[in-house]
Order: structure tokens, then sequence, then C-alpha cells
């Protein structure tokens, strides 16, 4: 690894996500897995954000529009200081800041909330527009979930975005092969994804979602194009947890304690393997 | 009581659609953060002089409802204030779930314009032909709804929109409806304007139906009942002082509509009525039924929405009363 940094961080945000679940029983651990290492990314620094000054002008934004995986994005705010680590406890309690879906007014450091699949496209798109009819110079990250391509609005903000030549968006497909009643595979179809995003007028990269270097360097690769970039992530759903990476429905699952412990150690052992 | 409408009803001076792009240019003069989002309506709706005076500032989204309310959504959350406008079926049941979670949920700040609201559609037909829009609009938390019977009215509350944080829909036409209201009539959203003072029956009319409203009070008044019409602009929140006032001071009220009778202005009305003072209530509007193509009067005729229907609730909601 050339950039050690991100992997650690990935694996601190892995452990922090796994034992928030653990502690509430169960959720949605499978999406929250595999995107964990964009966060240890984006979180150790690539955005331009301060935990201390959440609403900074400047600051790069972030629409996770599979909102269902909060709990990982929850767990990378609290890495990045926006709140205490012991407030991801209250992960999805009665009257938490801390919800399934990302919720904007009640969690510090969510720019946009999201949670119906298919939306958060257009909703960072509005942020990176307003931006940067404002003169602002920043960049809005869009997570998308490779089954949410399926709704129709998506290919709406795709377009759009390519039309208006958004230059300061980069959006992030968590192409884990799976949602919520089986693969992509059996459920329907995406077909070619990055000639789909091509035929669109986007700029495509394809790579493995879970190298944090091969991230971090797309990301710099993407903000050297001029038009609007699709960082396509090959992922596992579930990645890290044995026990979630083995089993066909782990969209959302009974986690006991044990199993996140044990879940923990497994993360160690393969961050050591990589560093 | 100050003289606020007019002794004669003439044709609007202006068209709808014109006074609104108007009082969009003259507040966006004002505040640079105003913005005119588009979804290929721009012609029908009458903004180009928007996009002339600011080519910047007007963003056509295509035929893209959905995403563009999002869009605004977005924008508003970076501090801008999107004026989004559509016809009224486009503007509501096309994106309520985008309204409902991107602007309302979100509590963010977006100004949508629904035109062509109920047989304003005319011509388009049943496809184009809102009658539910305030009533799935109404179930939305954190929404402000109005629907203005005029130009005047529609101008001051464009000035208002800019100028007050949050969501609202706007149940408006495009083209010349009738002037009602005198020069320099103040209008205050959530306050209903009380027209005539009658105290036989209170007509609690909205939009369109606030001119059919006001011929009835002519008409009923020959036969020696008066009637206090109230344009009930905002239906959303609705003014329950002025309903409890006209309900204690009438003792019965019709309501008068171009919306579908269900969870419409004559509901809110009656919620309002049974949970504060029981009088008898009697409603105009669209029966349940779906729209159709014809011509204003054609359609006002057959989904009873004309003066003389109003006229004959009139009598029944009085010989209600004196039961």
């Amino acid at each position: 690894m050339k950039y050690l940094d991100y992997a650690v961080a990935a694996a601190k945000i892995r452990k922090l996500t796994i034992r928030a679940l653990a502690d509430f029983g169960y959720g949605h651990i499978g999406g929250s897995m595999s995107v964990c290492d964009l966060y240890g990314v984006l979180y150790s620094g690539v955005l331009n954000i301060d935990s201390k000054n959440p609403n900074k002008i400047d600051r790069d934004w972030v629409v996770m529009s599979k909102g269902h995986s909060g709990p990982a994005l929850y767990s990378a705010l609290a890495y990045a200081g926006f709140f205490p680590i012991s407030d991801l406890k209250t992960l999805n309690a009665n009257a938490t800041n801390l919800p399934s879906h990302c919720d904007r007014l009640k969690t510090c450091g969510i720019d946009l909330s999201t949670g119906s699949l298919g939306q958060g496209i257009s909703l960072g798109m509005g942020a990176a527009l307003g931006n940067k009819l404002q003169g602002i110079d920043s960049y809005t990250y869009i997570i998308l979930g490779d089954g949410e391509l399926q709704e129709g609005q998506i290919w709406e903000g795709v377009q759009f975005a390519a039309h208006h030549r958004l230059d300061n968006v980069i959006i992030f497909i968590d192409n884990n092969h799976k949602q919520l009643d089986g693969t992509i595979e059996e459920v329907c179809r995406q077909f070619d994804l990055a000639m789909k995003f091509s035929a669109f007028g986007w700029e495509a990269i394809r790579i493995d979602g879970h190298n944090t270097d091969s991230i971090y360097e797309a990301i710099l690769q993407a903000k050297e194009n001029n038009g609007p970039v699709v960082i396509i992530m090959d992922t596992i759903k579930g990645q890290g947890c044995s026990f979630a990476e083995l089993v066909a429905f782990n969209h959302y699952m009974i986690i006991s304690q044990e199993m996140s412990e044990e879940a923990c150690k497994e993360i160690d052992r393969r961050l050591e393997t990589q560093l | 009581m100050n003289k606020i409408i007019c002794d004669e009803f003439l044709l609007d001076t202006i068209e709808m659609r014109e006074a609104y792009c108007n009082a969009l240019i003259a507040e966006a003069k004002k505040n640079d953060k105003i913005y005119d989002i588009e979804v290929d309506v721009q012609s029908s709706m009458g903004t180009k002089a928007f996009k002339d005076i600011f080519p910047n500032r007007s963003i056509n989204c295509g035929i893209m409802e959905a995403h563009a309310i999002g869009l605004c959504a977005g924008m508003s959350a970076t501090g801008l204030i999107p004026f989004f406008h559509a016809f009224g079926v486009f503007a509501s049941r096309r994106v309520y779930d985008q309204v409902f979670l991107f602007c309302a949920y979100q509590d963010l700040n977006v100004k949508i314009i629904g035109g062509d609201s109920g047989i304003n559609a005319t011509a388009n037909g049943g496809t184009h032909m809102p009658f539910e829009d305030v009533g799935i609009m109404r179930n939305i938390p954190n929404i402000t709804i109005v629907e203005p019977a005029d130009s005047a009215i529609l101008e001051t509350l464009v000035a208002t929109m800019a100028n007050t944080y949050g969501n609202f829909y706007v149940r408006s036409s495009r083209k010349k409806g009738v002037k009602i209201y005198t020069e320099n009539t103040k209008f205050e959203i959530g306050k209903a304007n009380t027209l005539t003072e009658g105290k036989d029956v209170a007509i609690i009319a909205s939009g369109l139906l606030v001119h059919q409203a006001l011929l009835a009070e002519r008409i009923l008044r020959i036969e020696g009942i008066t009637c206090r019409v109230i344009d009930m602009h905002t239906i959303k929140p609705i003014d329950k002082d002025t309903i409890i006032k006209a309900a204690i001071e009438c003792g019965a009220i019709v309501t008068a509509e171009n919306h579908n009778i269900i969870n419409g202005l004559g509901s809110a009305v009656a919620e309002v009525v049974v949970e504060n003072i029981l009088v008898p209530v009697e409603r105009i509007g669209v029966n349940d039924e779906f729209g159709q193509v014809g011509t204003l009067e054609y359609l006002m005729e057959i989904y009873k929405l004309r003066a003389q229907d109003i006229c004959e609730k009139v009598r029944e909601c009085i010989r209600r009363k004196r039961l």
C-alpha cells in the first residue's frame, strides 16, 4: 500500500460500524461494510471539511444516496471528529441523532437527507450546481448503490450533469452486486455500467472498491477531468465481516456482540496483511 | 371595512403567467440568490422574459420534474432560492415524493408554482387537470399552500415567497382571469381576505371560484340573503380565526373550490368547523371525478362550479341552519 493512512482509517471505520450495528442488535450491515474503504479515504484528508465548522461555506459535500448505509457514514463522521465516537452507541435508539437513514437535520456532518433510493443524485447535483453558481470551489461526492441504479430518476440526473458539464461532481457506485431480494443479475441486470455512463457523456473509471490506494488515485484522476466522473467501485457486500460475506442475504442482519468482536479481529488481521 | 374588491368584474389587466414572471424578475433584481428552474415549459408558462434578463439564472432541466425538484432542494441547501414551475399535475402529483422528502422533510427552501390548476387546464384535458393537488400537498408537513384569485395577489405572493424561508406550493393559472382586487390591496399569507360583509352565510372560496362566489353574493342579495364572501387564498396553514368568526356570526358556511371536494379547501374548512363550532357546511367542488377537455365555461357548468350552483348550496345551507 502506498497510502497506509487510508487503509488504517478504513479499518477503524469498519470496526466502529460493526460495533454500532451489534450494539443495536441488527441493521444494514452488507451495504455499510462495502463502502467503508471509500470513507476511509474521503474522511482522512481528501474531503475539504472541518468538524469544528461543519457548515463552512467552501466545504466539500457528501450525499449518501444509498441512505441505508448511514451507519458507515456515521462511523466515518465520528472518526473525523464531528461528534464523539461514544454517540455511535445510540444508532437507531429512540430519539437518536443517528437514524438508520441519513438525516441532515439530526446528524452533524450530514449535508442532505437520503434514504428513498434513486433520489440522492438530484440533491447532490443541486448542491454542486448551487456551489458552482455561487463561485464556491468545492466538490460534491455522491455515493450510489448499484441496486438503486434501477430507479429512473438516477438517469435524469446523469443526463442533466453531462449536459450542464458539472465538473464538481464525482459519483461513486458501490457495485456490490447485490440488492435486497438477491443478486443484481437475478433481480434486474444492470448490463454494462461503464458503457451506460459513457453513453451519457460521463468519464467512467472502474476500480477495486476495497483498495484504498485505487480509490484515492481514482479521485485524483477524476479531478483532472472537466466534466462529471463516475468511479465504479467493485465491492463485496459485507466486506470485512466473514460471517456477512458468506451469507447470500446480508442486506440486513442480526449481529451479536460475539460476531462483532470476531469480525473486528478479522478486520485487523486483513489490515496487517495489507500493510 | 376598507374596499378591496373592484366594483365591476372585468378581465384582469394582465395574464397570470405574465404577473408571475414580472414579479419574479422584480425580486430577482433585488436578490441574486433567486433562480428560475425550468422543465421545458418556459414557453407555456411565460418565463422567457426572466431568461432574457438573467440568462445564467434560468436553468432548464428538460422534461425531468422529479430530478428538478431534487436539484432545487440541493440548490436551496447551498443558500439559493429556486423557483420551480410546471403545469399543476407535474408540480404536485408527478413530484410528490420529491417534494415530500427533498423539500419539506429536509426543511429546505423551494418555491413550487403549479399552473393550470383544476379546470384552468381546459383543452389539455384529464391528464393535465389537477383536482387533487391541494389534497395531496396538504398532507405534507412544513409546506405552505396558496391559491391566488387574481394577478394582484399572485404578484404579492411571489415577493412574500422570495422573502420567507420555507417551501411553498402555489396553485395558479396561466391565462387572464377576472380582476378581483383593487390596486394596492394588502395580502398576508395565512390571513384570509373578507370581501363582503354578510350575516346569513359565509362563502369561503379560493382561486377561480372567488369570482363565482362574489357573483353568487350579488344574486343572493336580491333574494334578501346577505353573504360574507371570504377569499381563503392560503389553504395551509388555514386561517382558523376567520373561519370560526364566520361560523359564529353567519351560522352557515359554503365552500367553493376548483378542486375535488375531497381533502381540498372544503375539507380544510370543515375540519376547523367540527373541531370548534358546529354549523352547517356545504361544499362546492368537483365531485370526485376526473378532468376532461372543454372550455372554462363548459367545465364550470358540468362540474357545477358556477355562481348559480353556489347559490343553490347557500339556500340549502340556510335551510339546514334553520332546522
